[in-house]
């Protein structure tokens, strides 16, 4: 039995192997919707979420297969003080996989240690987010064709932005890939990408506050949300959350073919006006999301 | 220098920096070894190498003693492996490749301090610069050894 807890729990091959069942998917729907019949994917979500409930479940779903779960530790009985191993072994009793969302970082970690099925890890605290970077690997692949000579800046909250650190994570496994890491002094990637992920690997990757001086090199611009609820101390929030916006203005610097993502959701840091640009590719991402996800269910119930 | 007489089967631990040995004392889960077991900790001796030092002797069946932890606490201690009255072994400490329930994760983020009964477990992830890493979060471990 396979677990998700980090983008690095798949080889590179398997990876790949994920991203052509996901195009497989995407290409002929009907042909898996009947392809969970009968499964159950446990949602235990214990901090607010939309999208990425709402697509794993839409995921199950079209795979003919049914949810159940909570949306907030307050409808569940970790408001009672239970244990995240004690809920997860009766959970299993319950569905057949689960996805779990936490505000503390390693618990879906310390799930799949007692659990009884397949856990995916939905995100933990600042920590990690394997299937957004699934999401967003999958995307770069279909747009771009192949994953591989890009350089892609990572924009905004780069501190406690888990959806970045899973991300680069996984792209210093792609050759020729440059990293340039936008963001204000307080939140800047952690030591421990920087030594254990970039520098370990010898990867190219430079550090700057600017968004106007790097944006005609980028292939892609990866924008993230300065998030309030990983900060424990509100004026520093407010200091730091409008630091970057883009704007059709900031467009006009980047190049032709540039590709614009974002985990999603925006708050203000992408302005409106820039949805109707081609480049904005943030919805085409996020329904890339659900046909990863199908496929990831489905490698780890074993029915491919 | 006081002196406390050989023993038949155990450990010596010698240039333990001074005033640690207690905490090794701790560490090592000395006080569980079980009452046929003697432990005698020297503090405070004079060291032509180290000025002071610490030394501990432990009386016990050697498969008693998981030493691992002590190359994470002081690779500079040497132990020395006493089987019928003689010295069997002189380990080299190296890094321990895990550690449980040694030190704890000092993230508030972190899993480990808010669920019951899991074990505090890092990881060496960095040999060259001695680096652990908390296995849920991987926030790096800084505190004192």
């Amino acid at each position: 039995m396979r677990h998700l807890m980090s983008p690095l729990d798949f080889s590179r091959d398997e990876l790949e192997q994920l991203m052509d069942l996901a195009d497989d998917i995407k290409n002929h729907p009907e042909a898996y919707s009947e392809k969970c019949h009968g499964k159950k994917l446990a949602t235990c979500f214990y901090e607010p979420s939309t999208r990425t409930r709402l697509s794993f479940e839409a995921a199950m779903l079209n795979l003919g297969g049914s949810v159940l779960g909570f949306s907030s530790a307050d409808s569940s009985s970790a408001a009672k003080g239970e244990s995240v191993s004690d809920t997860i072994r009766v959970i299993s009793s319950y569905a057949d996989i689960c996805a779990m969302r936490h505000p503390k970082e390693g618990a879906p970690l310390v799930a799949s240690q007692r659990s009884l099925i397949p856990v995916i890890n939905a995100g933990d605290g600042g920590h990690q987010h394997p299937t957004q970077t699934l999401t967003d690997l999958f995307t770069i692949r279909s747009l771009r064709g192949e994953i591989k000579e890009l350089t892609i800046g990572l924009c905004g909250d780069l501190k406690f932005g888990r959806t970045v650190h899973s991300l680069i994570n996984a792209l210093v496994r792609y050759p020729g890939i440059k990293f340039v890491l936008i963001s204000p002094e307080e939140l800047r990637v952690p030591e421990y990408i920087r030594e254990d992920v970039l520098e370990k690997n010898g990867y190219e990757y430079k550090e700057v506050d600017s968004l106007d001086d790097v944006m005609g090199e980028l292939d892609i611009l990866y924008m993230t949300r300065v998030q309030r609820e990983r900060f424990f101390n509100e004026e520093d929030y407010i200091r730091l959350k409008d630091f970057f916006i883009l704007t059709p203005e900031k467009m006009r610097l980047a190049k032709k073919d540039m590709m614009v993502l974002h985990p999603l959701p925006r708050v203000n840091e992408i302005s409106v006006d820039v949805d109707d640009d081609p480049r904005a590719m943030y919805f085409t991402q996020a329904k890339y999301g659900v046909y990863i996800r199908m496929a990831l269910i489905l490698t780890l119930l074993e029915l491919v | 220098m006081l002196n406390i007489s050989g023993i038949h089967e155990g450990f010596v631990l010698d240039h333990i920096k001074a005033g640690e040995s207690m905490t090794i004392y701790n560490d090592l889960h000395l006080a569980n070894l079980g009452c046929d077991c003697t432990v005698a900790m020297i503090m405070n001796a004079k060291s032509n190498k180290m000025g002071r030092k610490d030394i501990i002797k432990i009386e016990c069946p050697i498969e008693r003693v998981d030493l691992d932890i002590l190359g994470f606490i002081d690779h500079n201690i040497t132990c020395n492996i006493i089987k019928d009255d003689a010295i069997v072994e002189k380990r080299q400490l190296t890094l321990p490749k895990e550690i449980k329930n040694v030190i704890s994760c000092k993230n508030p983020r972190c899993i480990s301090t808010v669920e019951q009964g899991l074990d505090q477990v890092f990881i060496l992830t960095d040999e060259e610069n001695e680096i652990y890493r908390c296995k849920y979060c991987e926030e790096k471990y800084t505190g004192q050894k």
